[in-house]
């Protein structure tokens, strides 16, 4: 047990992997850095620190740097798990996913499906999403919905930590391809984390924290930011179910149903888009399934429908925030 | 008013042979791998034949893209493949599919989407796949298969297994995004990978000469880094010759290699293409003079490696073949509901 931050317990898991099991590769552009290059190698370890020192143990028949071509790569660890091995590809930044959209939605998350159960396609897609560091429309987003929407992939998107570490083993040791969504303002959070391997399931989210007022689900960074209301609101009286679902595929209706049919009321905080995303989906979820247990309207509070802006001001316009909560628990505490 | 040809595959075709003659390379020319060429390619021809009249019959579900007048390419480079190669192809599956070993009732049960057909109905024609051939079958936009075929060959490395990774492509691919992407991929690792497109001179209703700047697929290699060779498609020996060569090197470690074989196809993009965008009287010329398996029947009598006889015993033996497949495959149920949610996921979601 140690304390490890969000990014360290990634790359923690990924060398463990990669130890553990033969077949597990990596693929991205700069997982090592320096690949042709007179200086060091290993000079990035990651765009993001995430790979940091792995070259070094495995070598780079293990960590493989690629050119900026997705299209490619990403085909190329599809064949290549559908061959056998167990690659771990990193599309850079969510945003991306723009010019390897077809070999993601079509080709991953279809393979076993169209050949009739042929193939099992032991693919991890690791990527990084969200606002928060200025970074502009096209390199903010976050993407699950989209990841979701396609039957056949796994989508994944830990809060945490300690989740990081368990589900992205999970991942790795999954024969289905998944996308393991990594949020960039969560590299740093720290925590205690084991550091012998463990799993986390897939389809169990957690209850951050236990209330009989009102269901709170909140995503990815969002949880830290429904913790900070809660807080808020626990000292006003109002106390919280806070739910982590950790997995959008599979997702955990068990939990989060019992924890709605015990407190009646739904808030969702989520920083995926308004239309058509995640927040929306759950809604739909639970007002279909537990319309009787409803005391309250089903509030979503997701960021506006624009671009993500690069200006601070903006962009912490565009981010929910903790305010926003309290105010969005508070109405539905009005019925 | 003209047709702006600007040198399409039939005007090529006319100024003669495309590359030498083939050879006699050793390996493909015992008595055995003569016939078994000449019989799959005469399979593959009489089911793309019967298939064309199933479909004008109303008979034949979805949609089918047919290879007859390529045969000698998908059986050129099938016959130099080993269990550990990978063949990745595409949307026109059939040829290719036949060629590599996929047995020909279960191919055409899947094109009538039966549930026991080689992909239990999911795929249907075009994505015909079998993962005991490492037949690859078409899975994404065109071109897709040049990147997973970077998958397969990465993985044949990793596990040492000597294998290569063949992606056959058509030549409209040559100008897809991913395939560009793929063949630097391939030359930057060093990959076990042939890229072989084969230019039947139309990528859908549009000529190559038109679509691929300077016309020259070939000289796409080179700018990749990697040995590119043009063959006639017409002639089985030629297509043999190219893809021992570019086999061999692959298996050496020396990289992946190009070729573009030019083959005429003599249906259209689709069954249901009214093929206006062809000359008048092109196909008929076609199938005159540019019929692979004509071209063979001529080489192997006119050296005497094979008999007549022997040739007409096959034609009436893969006539009966094929009659038979489609026999079964149009009296074979379809898939049961149950079958719905199968298979989405390995293992539960």
């Amino acid at each position: 047990m140690s304390i490890k931050s969000y990014r360290g317990a990634i790359r923690e898991t990924l060398g463990q992997e990669l130890r553990r099991d033969e077949k597990v590769i990596l693929i991205g552009e700069d997982m090592a850095g320096g690949a042709g290059g007179g200086g060091e190698d290993d000079a990035w370890g990651g765009p993001m620190g995430t790979t940091r020192g792995l070259v070094g143990e495995f070598g780079r028949r293990r960590v493989l740097d690629t050119p900026v071509s997705e299209a490619a790569f990403m085909g190329a660890a599809i064949g290549a798990a559908a061959a056998g091995l167990r690659p771990v590809a990193e599309l850079m930044f969510c945003d991306f996913i723009g010019v390897c959209c077809d070999q993601i939605i079509n080709q991953a998350a279809k393979y076993r499906y169209t050949f009739g159960g042929q193939d099992s396609l032991p693919l991890t897609i690791r990527t990084t999403m969200g606002a928060g560091q200025q970074l502009g429309s096209q390199h903010s987003q976050i993407l699950y919905p989209l990841f979701a929407y396609f039957a056949g992939l796994k989508v994944v998107a830990p809060a945490t930590a300690y989740d990081a570490k368990g589900l992205l083993a999970t991942a790795i040791r999954d024969d289905n391809p998944v996308v393991f969504c990594e949020h960039r303002l969560l590299y740093r959070q720290r925590e205690e984390v084991p550091d012998e391997p463990y799993t986390i399931p897939f389809g169990e989210g957690r209850i951050v924290e236990e209330g009989g007022d009102v269901t709170l689900v909140a995503i990815s960074r969002m949880v830290s930011v429904a913790q900070e209301a809660a807080k808020t609101l626990r000292a006003q009286g109002i106390d919280c179910d806070l739910f982590d679902p950790r997995t959008i595929v599979p997702f955990d209706t068990e939990t989060l149903f019992d924890s709605v049919e015990a407190t009646g009321r739904l808030v969702i905080v989520d920083e995926a888009g308004p239309r058509c995303g995640t927040a929306s989906d759950i809604a739909a979820l639970v007002a279909e399934e537990l319309f009787s247990d409803l005391k309250a309207p089903i509030i979503r509070l997701t960021p506006p429908y624009v671009p993500v802006p690069a200006a601070p001001e903006l962009e912490a316009l565009y981010i929910p925030t903790a305010a926003q909560v309290v105010a969005a628990v508070k109405k539905v505490m009005e019925y | 008013m003209g047709r702006d040809t600007e040198n399409d595959l039939r005007q090529q075709f006319e100024q003669g042979p495309q590359s030498p003659p083939g050879k006699k390379a050793p390996a493909m020319m015992s008595r055995e791998r003569l016939l078994w060429a000449y019989r799959t390619m005469q399979i593959i021809r009489q089911f793309e034949e019967r298939l064309h009249v199933e479909f004008a019959a109303g008979t034949v579900p979805s949609s089918v893209h047919l290879y007859a007048g390529q045969e000698a390419c998908a059986v050129g480079i099938c016959a130099h493949l080993a269990q550990d190669d990978f063949l990745h192809i595409t949307h026109r599956a059939h040829g290719p599919a036949l060629a590599r070993g996929a047995d020909i009732v279960e191919v055409a049960k899947e094109i009538f989407l039966r549930a026991d057909g080689l992909c239990q109905g999911k795929g249907g024609s075009p994505h015909l796949h079998d993962k005991r051939l490492k037949l690859i079958g078409a899975n994404g936009g065109v071109g897709s298969g040049a990147a997973l075929a970077c998958g397969s060959a990465l993985a044949a490395r990793h596990e040492n297994t000597q294998g290569v990774a063949v992606s056959l492509l058509g030549e409209g691919a040559c100008n897809q995004g991913v395939v560009l992407e793929s063949l630097n991929l391939a030359s930057v690792w060093k990959l076990p990978v042939v890229f072989a497109f084969e230019n039947n001179g139309y990528a859908e209703a549009t000529a190559a000469s038109y679509a691929i700047a300077g016309n020259d697929l070939a000289a796409r290699g080179p700018a990749f880094h990697m040995p590119a060779q043009r063959v006639d498609g017409r002639d089985y020996f030629a297509v043999c010759d190219t893809v021992q060569e570019a086999l061999d090197r692959a298996r050496a470690g020396d990289g992946p290699s190009l070729l573009e074989i030019k083959a005429p196809r003599f249906f259209g993009h689709y069954e249901g293409d009214a093929q206006k965008y062809r000359a008048p009287g092109e196909v008929e010329e076609l199938r005159r003079d540019s019929d692979c398996i004509t071209w063979f029947r001529r080489r192997v009598l006119d050296e005497q490696w094979l008999g007549p006889a022997e040739l007409e015993t096959i034609d009436s033996e893969t006539r009966e073949l094929v009659h038979e497949a489609f026999r079964k495959a149009m009296s074979a149920p379809g898939p049961g509901p149950e079958t719905l949610h199968r298979d989405v996921y390995a293992g539960n979601l």
